[in-house]
């Protein structure tokens, strides 16, 4: 008998139960809350699978170092329950922090008690570890009337989105999240997990775009010791990791063509066959993607397969840009006031009102992540007992310093939306500053230096923009044609 | 021109975490990757704020740690420190690694049993 993960090393065994020896690995991985066992010297001998998702590191990653580097336990560190319970027969439970190998802080209960061999020797340790993060959010839920998970909103939107949301948490569907950047997908998915007959289980966050396709093939679906050059030992992949969990594959519309034809495979029969393997391994895994793409229009540029579209399809959420939303923008603000000035123990009351009637009427191309950190910005700047004016970014009052927006306007096809026109709505300034300058130019036929009087800008300055905008070339183009 | 990397640290080994982290070793590495300065600095108390503010006056071009949490690596990216994350193992095979050009994010530095 062999360990399918690292089928050199015989499996641990425990004899004496059944007729024949049974294997702690696939037993441990059945259990769903995180498992470790320790040696002596606290060092890890054996993670199961709930924990390598908790944790991030597989087992053969984990095998040998101290626990404390795997879990990273505030525990550990502050008040280590192996060196505090001693030679005592009870178990020591306490309430802990950790954070994962993806830079997530995690509040979890540990229980650590001692293993002793036949004659009661200690030989080591059974750490469990409990991800609390679902009993966390019930416990402060009271304090958001207007909020599902970690999304706050109380626009018809965001009703309609809250009232669906248990339905499809309950459904085992693959779901696909679509919406600007920075309207809360992550939020969203992690919600649907939480509220999921799965939400004790793994949540597994992948990035379709942060990582090259051949690691990105070797993150997801894992790979067999000798596959590759580097490749000293197996990699269970993403997909394992996240078994009786959920995967969710974020940016997906980033996804290369090839994985997305592996990608359909999986969703249609469930089995995942690592790289360089040939035995696949059936996994049960729910997955959500997201992407702020506009999927549809890739499926016709031929970047985005139409049929794992259709499969990934199954229910489709679409959060609204924070300009569609409303009132909503008043109690985000609220929001992030409070949290921060908790957080940053400031005594500001609240905005005058000219900052305040600034912010609301502000579109937020950036959505809740840039009103997050206008708020948040405005609050570490503030010296006063209210947020003024001078407190708030200057690209708010001063287009000029918004140079990025304007270089993001210039690809605004990709973007998630029915029509890309609505994106840009008429009072963009991006698209009002180009047609003044059409205007100018047009006015001015031709002339550079006279269209840039008719603006009140300096020759070099017309000269920047048009290049920005791209008038340059053209406009250059026709003038040397008509000549 | 000198590069300055500062190393968490818990005991000899690198701390497991940096909002935990009450020491830290701070080295400069000349243009032939030589340690031409090395220091360790207590610090008054584990604060991952107060650490971010001491890596920003203090210059450090890198900084190499275990556990962090995304919020302070996006910041400290974002002021263009070069953190590898991760890291787990003894101070000294973690220099030696970045001084040769071969560490990485997520090394595992540690002879296993």
């Amino acid at each position: 008998m062999k360990d399918p993960q690292n089928p050199d090393n015989p499996p641990a065994c425990i004899a004496g139960l059944f007729d024949h020896p049974l294997a702690l690995p696939s037993f441990l991985d059945e259990i769903p809350l995180g498992l470790a066992v320790l040696n002596e010297n606290r060092q890890i001998v054996l993670l199961n699978r709930t924990l390598e998702g908790l944790s991030g590191y597989s087992r053969q990653e984990a095998k040998g170092i101290p626990c404390t580097y795997i879990l990273r336990s505030n525990a550990c560190l502050e008040n280590c329950p192996a060196l505090s319970m001693q030679d005592s027969a009870d178990a020591v439970c306490t309430e802990a922090n950790i954070i994962n190998r993806d830079r997530q802080k995690i509040p979890v209960r540990i229980t650590f008690s001692v293993i002793r061999d036949v004659t009661g020797h200690t030989v080591g340790y059974l750490e469990a570890v409990e991800d609390i993060r679902l009993l966390r959010a019930l416990n402060g839920k009271e304090c958001h009337a207007y909020a599902f998970g970690q999304i706050i909103g109380r626009s018809p939107q965001m009703e309609r989105i809250y009232r669906i949301l248990p339905v499809i948490a309950q459904s085992d569907s693959s779901v696909l999240i679509t919406g600007e950047t920075g309207t809360g997908k992550d939020f969203l998915a992690e919600a649907i997990h939480q509220g999921s007959q799965r939400g004790k289980d793994p949540f597994i966050k992948v990035n379709c775009g942060a990582l090259p396709e051949t690691l990105l093939e070797s993150e997801l679906f894992g790979h067999q010791k000798g596959a590759f050059t580097g490749a000293v030992e197996n990699k269970p992949g993403r997909f394992r990791i996240a078994h009786n969990g959920t995967l969710y594959l974020t940016e997906i519309g980033d996804l290369p063509l090839a994985l997305q034809v592996k990608l359909l495979t999986f969703l249609d029969d469930k089995i995942v066959f690592p790289l360089g393997g040939t035995k696949g391994f059936q996994v049960n895994v729910r997955v959500i993607a997201a992407t702020h793409r506009n999927l549809g229009q890739m499926v016709r540029e031929g970047h985005f397969r139409e049929d794992l579209l259709f499969r990934l399809n199954v229910v489709r959420l679409h959060l609204p840009p924070v300009r569609e939303r409303g009132d909503d923008i008043r109690l985000l603000l609220d929001h992030f006031l409070r949290s921060y000035l908790t957080r940053l123990k400031k005594p500001i009351k609240g905005f005058s009102g000219k900052a305040l009637r600034l912010l609301l009427d502000f579109t937020y191309p950036g959505n809740v992540r840039e009103l997050r950190n206008i708020v948040e910005y405005a609050v570490n700047i503030c010296e006063e007992d209210q947020i003024l004016l001078k407190h708030l970014p200057a690209y708010l009052t001063d287009p000029e310093a918004r140079d990025w927006d304007r270089e993001a306007k210039t690809e605004p096809q990709t973007l998630w939306s029915p029509e890309p026109q609505s994106v840009i709505p008429q009072k963009d300034w991006a698209s009002a500053e180009r047609t003044m300058i059409m205007d100018a130019m047009l006015k001015a036929r031709g002339r550079r230096t006279k269209a840039a009087e008719i603006l009140g800008w300096g020759r070099s300055t017309l000269w920047r923009k048009m290049k920005h905008y791209g008038l340059a070339d053209t406009i250059s183009l026709k003038g040397s044609e008509n000549a | 021109m000198l590069k300055k990397v500062l190393i968490c640290l818990h005991g000899n080994d690198v701390a497991p975490r940096f909002d935990l982290t009450t020491e830290v070793f701070i080295a400069s590495v000349g243009p032939e990757n030589r340690i031409e300065d090395e220091k360790s600095v207590v610090l008054p108390r584990a604060s991952a704020e107060e650490l971010c503010h001491m890596i920003l006056t203090g210059d450090i071009q890198t900084v190499i740690c275990c556990g962090i949490e995304e919020e302070y690596y996006q910041y400290l990216t974002w002021k263009r420190i070069h953190v590898f994350d991760s890291v787990i193992g003894s101070c000294d095979r973690i220099l030696d690694a970045f001084t040769q050009g071969t560490l990485q994010s997520g090394a595992i530095l540690f002879d296993p049993i």
